[in-house]
């Protein structure tokens, strides 16, 4: 490992940005309105499924204060369609997609026409008037029908629904589950949520014709990547779109893809060339967000007599709702499913199906830890079964099943590389933390007395910071690769332009402590500026955990480059070797004694403003810039398990979490504090997913619950603390070593949940296998053994 | 804006008189933002749900979305900006950063509002009655417990 990685790397620092937001003072999207600015609202589709047969705009554009009404035909020459294609899988269906719907809307919340106002009470207003002969068609709002011969057609132009399928397949798992002496078989159901940022999404975007200049202030996680998505659909040159995302109220995934309504703004931008601001109201969050889940997986695991995993085989169905998730696609989340279940445990037979179709629902999309909480629920729930099958312990029957040191690096079964992963290791720790034979004397003591508390381990494999590959091969313009730049003032100080970008994650802030570190300079020198196109060298952006380990190699990189150049221009100017010195705190100090010399600030002025001092063939610029494209690696795993200790109330089924316990192998931590807190908000956001968080729809597939009286989230009364503890197996393909953090706690906590009530309720005989775990669900699967019984 | 329906109201934000001619539906959290540029108090939800919202309204905490402007004509209201610049919330404001008791900071101008007025009324708050106060705070990032953390440092 790398010897220049200093303090204050690993060090938990403080967010500068918290500062202004603490203050009231920080900047989002809403926050900002220019020069003879319109609000632009949606009429959406009430339907999830019907013909438009006529749009009647006349008596909305005489309303007060409305500057426009469009329609699909009034944006048709301003704005392009788009299909969500993948290379990778060449066979998935990529139906038309549009900024509104023209003839046919296939989803409630489809925007169907806009107005552009005033103020967004007038568009709203004005949307109120706007006439639509709707004629309602037969709607389809589960897989099963969707892909029943048959079955009303979401899109004309294909002749199913069915979207994509696909197979994983390792061995014989078939045969080694008809030779296994245990098979367990389960079908789980993992219900549909989003990803709730509590800002909702929000986009001002700016167009001067004269220039064809689009500016674009966007909540967003990835603006390079909107900004050639603009510049393609609106058919404007590159290098005039810029996109700044300011701060941005949490995203969780919910904000890294193109939208339609986001689009529209912008495509109504120019054509009145004048900017439109348009910001989700919370209906429409919810409404037209990515959702996310919605698998139903049937998954069969056999055991030797002797404990040991022989064959694992699932299948999932899925739907990508409406249309495909631009640019991306929306194969993801049941593709990590078929890569992920299984994988802490040594498997050689397996295998996994998926089937995805296409409904008259919301859009599935990316949302944090995609595919990763059900791929874990579902393989440890599994072991549970298996244990009380063998009648074996459970965390005995996981210990003899996980990979070891000795199997990495390896390709899993589910075909995903992992260099070296710690699932022993993190169990052990786990261990040391929860006395679990404590636990189940105390859970005996009290089950006597009608209390029933459970325990519930979920060990889980986290996959971030993907490859370039998936979207280079993809043919999605998406990039993986990350460039920093480095620039320092004349003071000495110095500022990072990465593409990176910083939702509150605090990425900002570990990529300030790698150049500190790495440099030799304070961090209060140090400023970071992210998220916007025009000055963040082309990157991805912040998704997938790919902030410290992408955007973290790349800065330390930047930084070693710079730190060389000022020691060799202090070498020259002290007439001494450059490798003779250093540099601690912004000062050049002999690296022998210490002794100070001369400051960051002393070369910097003479680099600025007296460059004819030195040598022109020495390496003197103080503008450098460095890049970092891994190569011949899909993901960097890390993984980590977590324990989740609850009560149920088996009269009301009620569940309420009392301890939970995560330990987490990220590689090298940047910054502790960051790290732990990242994790706890995504385990609370894991436990909404576990306990609350469902999309209810009426028969006729009317959405009912879209809003926060009857969506339900944890809010703190509800919510246990959280201890969070490490293990260190820093990754070899870098030489930072750290791994991404971003989906563990989400990734864990659901399968976590799941197996502590049923450990609560086991004395009942019932077994859960449907998530949310909300009330209802506990009291009738419990009274449907009693009834059994 | 000008309108005959308009409402004149007269009150004092953040120990500003201010005067305005606002129309009867504009709630107050709107007037705050778009009227007089008080960006600090947030939108989550408009119904009074995610409490993101949150202001003083005479000393009593008040979802601003759930008020019409023209209710709170002779108030005496503060936002996170007065209470910024009050100096009164420093300390909560300096354990939030440090324990990184916010991550995106959209719910946090109310959150510290709120636990600001807890600490008024109830200096030494166990843990659970932090948790329950801020029950009606929506926090998507942190998960909850750097923010009790944060608060029990400051009553401590």
């Amino acid at each position: 490992m790398s010897t220049d990685l200093k303090e204050p790397i690993g060090a938990e620092v403080p967010r500068d940005r918290a500062k202004r937001l603490l203050a009231g003072r920080g900047r989002f999207v809403d926050d900002i309105s220019l020069p003879r600015m319109v609000h632009m609202a949606f009429l959406r589709s009430p339907y999830p499924h019907a013909r438009i047969r006529g749009i009647d705009t006349s008596a909305a554009a005489d309303m007060p204060g409305v500057v426009r009404v469009v329609t699909a035909a009034d944006l048709a020459d301003v704005v392009s369609t788009w299909r969500p294609l993948h290379n990778r899988f060449p066979t998935m269906a990529a139906p038309e997609q549009g900024v509104l719907a023209t003839d046919t809307a296939r989803f409630q919340g489809e925007a169907v026409a806009a107005v552009l106002a005033a103020t967004r009470a007038q568009a709203e207003d004005a949307c109120e008037a706007i006439v639509i002969d709707w004629q309602a068609l037969a709607q389809v709002g589960d897989v099963a029908t969707a892909l029943t011969p048959g079955a009303p057609r979401i899109h004309e132009e294909m002749s199913s629904n069915l979207a994509f399928e696909a197979e994983v397949v390792a061995g014989d798992a078939e045969a080694a589950l008809a030779n296994a002496d245990h098979v367990v078989e389960r079908t789980f159901r993992f219900h549909r949520h989003t990803g709730v940022s509590l800002e909702t999404r929000g986009i001002l975007a700016e167009y001067d014709p004269t220039e064809r200049r689009l500016t674009v202030y966007q909540s967003h996680q990835t603006p390079h990547q909107q900004q050639d998505l603009y510049a393609r659909l609106l058919g404007l040159p590159e290098h005039k779109v810029r996109v700044i995302c300011p701060d941005v109220g949490g995203a969780f995934g919910v904000k890294h893809h193109l939208y339609p309504d986001e689009l529209a703004a912008c495509a109504a931008a120019v054509l009145l060339g004048r900017p439109v601001k348009f910001i989700a109201d919370r209906v429409e969050s919810f409404m037209t967000d990515v959702h996310c889940r919605d698998h139903e997986v049937h998954a069969r695991m056999g055991f030797a007599a002797d404990g040991q995993i022989v064959g694992l085989a699932i299948e999932d169905r899925f739907n990508a709702g409406a249309y495909g998730q631009h640019p991306r696609s929306s194969v993801a989340e049941g593709n990590q499913i078929t890569r992920l279940t299984g994988a802490p445990y040594r498997l050689e037979n397996y295998a996994a199906k998926l089937k995805m179709a296409f409904l008259n629902r919301g859009i599935l999309g990316h949302i944090r830890a995609v595919g990763h909480p059900i791929a874990a629920a579902v393989s440890e729930a599994l072991i549970e079964l298996g244990a009380k099958e063998l009648g074996r312990d459970a965390l005995d029957l996981r210990r003899q099943n996980y990979l070891r040191d000795s199997d990495f690096p390896l390709t899993s079964a589910g075909g995903v590389a992992f260099e070296r992963l710690s699932f022993t290791q993190c169990l052990d720790k786990a261990l040391s933390l929860a006395d679990v034979g404590a636990f189940r004397q105390e859970q005996a003591a009290l089950r006597a007395k009608g209390i029933h508390r459970g325990i519930g381990f979920n060990t889980f494999v986290e996959l971030t910071a993907i490859g370039p590959e998936y979207y280079g091969e993809g043919g999605q313009h998406i990039s993986a690769q990350e460039t920093c730049l480095l620039r320092m003032e004349a003071s000495g100080q110095v500022r990072i332009h990465i593409g990176t970008t910083d939702q509150g994650q605090g990425i900002d802030t570990g990529i300030q402590q790698v150049v500190a570190g790495v440099l030799g300079i304070p961090l209060d020198d140090i400023e970071v500026i992210s998220g916007d196109s025009a000055l963040s060298p082309m990157g991805g952006g912040s998704w997938g955990s790919r902030g410290a380990a992408l955007g973290g190699e790349v800065a330390m990189r930047a930084a070693r480059t710079l730190r060389l150049n000022l020691l060799s221009m202090a070498g020259f100017l002290l007439q001494k070797s450059a490798d003779d010195l250093d540099l601690v705190d912004g000062i050049v100090v002999d690296r022998q004694h210490g002794t100070a010399h001369m400051s960051t600030a002393d070369l910097a002025k003479i680099g600025h403003f007296r460059p004819y001092t030195l040598p022109s063939d020495l390496p003197s610029d103080l503008t450098v810039t460095a890049r970092y494209a891994s190569r011949d690696r899909m993901f960097i795993a890390g993984n980590g398990i977590q324990v989740a200790i609850v009560e149920v109330d088996t009269g009301t089924g009620l569940v309420r979490p009392l301890r939970h316990l995560v330990v987490h192998d990220c590689g090298r931590v940047l910054n502790p504090l960051l790290v732990r807190e990242q994790i706890r908000g995504g385990v609370v956001q894991g436990l909404g997913s576990a306990l609350y968080e469902e999309f209810r729809y009426a028969e006729n597939g009317a959405l009912l619950n879209a809003s926060f009286a009857d969506y339900l989230v944890p809010m703190a009364a509800e919510m246990p603390d959280i201890e969070v503890a490490h293990v260190t197996t820093p990754t070899e393909t870098s030489e930072l070593g750290a791994k991404g953090a971003g989906e563990a706690g989400l990734a864990g906590a659901v399968g976590a949940i799941l197996n502590a009530v049923n450990d609560a309720i086991s004395p009942t005989g019932a077994f859960l296998t449907e998530v949310p775990l909300t009330p209802p669900r506990i009291l009738e699967a419990i009274n449907r053994v009693a009834q059994i019984e | 804006m000008l309108d005959d329906n308009n409402t004149r109201i007269a009150l004092t934000v953040n120990g500003e008189t201010v005067t305005a001619n606002v129309p009867a539906r504009l709630n107050l959290a709107d007037f705050f933002r778009h009227d007089l540029g008080l960006t600090g108090t947030h939108v989550g939800c408009e119904h009074g749900v995610c409490g993101a919202c949150t202001v003083l309204v005479d000393g009593k905490l008040a979802r601003s979305c759930l008020m019409l402007a023209v209710q709170s004509d002779g108030a005496r209201v503060e936002t996170i900006e007065g209470a910024d610049a009050s100096g009164r919330i420093t300390k909560l404001q300096q354990a939030f950063h440090r324990r990184n008791a916010l991550q995106c900071g959209f719910c946090t101008p109310a959150m510290l509002l709120t636990v600001g007025e807890l600490l008024r009324v109830n200096p030494k708050p166990s843990r659970d009655e932090v948790r329950d106060w801020i029950s009606g705070n929506l926090c998507r990032c942190t998960g909850y417990q750097a923010i009790v953390d944060a608060v029990m440092e400051v009553s401590a």
